[in-house]
């Protein structure tokens, strides 16, 4: 007993040596979002090409939602994961046109490409707040049910499709297959 | 000399005086930095409701600034709903619940007590406690041993005269 004892300190210096090296990893920027295995909030809004939209009008399979912008630096840098994405058919992409203008946003797909089957124009950044979206980009993994399972902060590249949204899309796939 | 006397004379009255100075630009400064908006209210009670939610609730962007002072554009929008719900008659515990739906525990500077927040509400008292238990005892076995080492009880005393006589 006398001899555990001796080992007390040295223990508890590194349980909290442990959890404070983790602290140092996690980035403070990145909140935890409340809406995952949330249903998406409802919505009637237009699309940036001027068509009516809300909830019924989303796939019916699963998509990414990304929110955007055109005054948006890092949207430029993501950009062509989400071009790439959607021209291979890998995904279906939505936009979401966060706290911008209607005629910047048709300019910057015209001239940087345009990756979503469409974009939701949310021009006062109403819907963003729902959303619990505290800055373009951001991203949202929701199901073919329409309930958001994922999120992720900041750009969206090829690294972070890799290592955070394939692992977390199969694991709803082999959810989804289980419960069939 | 004499101008020199002169001028500490001087420094030490004009230096106080300018620290004061400064100090009150940094201030006025401080109360500047909060985000004019042209809200209207119905009443003063409405707008004292907005100021004290606008500065208890943290912009989601911008980490280390509460609603009122954050030029952000999020915190903007927050600012404008706060305000319209203030309008539309909602309670200050319905705006924070909504909040709280849509940007969780961040939002509040001082976060609301729950089962997730036990631990950063209670933990530095707990570290505290578990210190000053550790301190006491280490404390108490030290003064313990110091009377242990230099005096013998009884038993111990009669051995000492049993083993010096051996000797002999």
């Amino acid at each position: 007993m006398n001899r555990f004892n001796f080992f007390i300190p040295a223990i508890g210096f590194f349980v909290l040596a442990l959890i404070l090296w983790r602290g140092l990893y996690l980035d403070p920027k990145e909140l935890p979002s409340m809406l995952i295995d949330k249903p998406m909030p409802t919505f009637a809004l237009t699309t940036v090409d001027g068509n009516e939209i809300s909830n019924a009008d989303l796939p019916n399979s699963m998509f990414l939602l990304n929110v955007w912008g055109s005054y948006c630096l890092p949207c430029l840098i993501e950009h062509p994961t989400l071009m790439r994405l959607a021209e291979e058919g890998e995904i279906l992409v939505v936009g979401i046109n966060y706290r911008d203008k209607k005629q910047l946003a048709l300019d910057w797909l015209g001239d940087n490409g345009n990756p979503f089957a469409f974009s939701i124009l949310d021009e006062s950044g109403r819907f963003g707040i729902d959303l619990g979206v505290y800055g373009a980009p951001e991203t949202y993994l929701v199901d073919a049910d329409g309930v958001i399972r994922y999120r992720h902060v900041s750009v969206l590249d090829e690294n972070v499709w890799r290592q955070d949204f394939l692992p977390a899309i199969n694991k709803l796939q082999a959810e989804s297959n289980t419960q069939q | 000399m004499r101008i020199f006397h002169k001028f500490s004379w001087e420094f030490k009255v004009c230096r106080p005086i300018a620290a004061l100075l400064l100090i009150l630009s940094v201030s006025v400064m401080a109360t500047l930095n909060a985000q004019v908006d042209t809200f209207e209210f119905e009443n003063e009670e409405q707008q004292k409701r907005f100021r004290t939610l606008s500065n208890e609730l943290r912009c989601p962007m911008c980490q280390n600034t509460n609603l009122s002072g954050s030029t952000g554009g999020v915190a903007e929008d927050l600012r404008r709903e706060v305000h319209r719900m203030i309008v539309d008659g909602f309670s200050d515990t319905e705006i924070e619940k909504f909040m709280f739906d849509r940007y969780g525990d961040f939002i509040f500077y001082r976060p609301r007590l729950r089962a997730e927040t036990i631990l950063l509400w209670f933990g530095p008292i707990m570290f505290l406690l578990i210190g000053g238990y550790l301190a006491l005892g280490i404390w108490r076995r030290a003064s313990l041993s110091s009377v242990d080492s230099t005096s013998l009880d009884s038993e111990q005393a009669a051995q000492l005269q049993k083993l010096l006589r051996s000797k002999h």
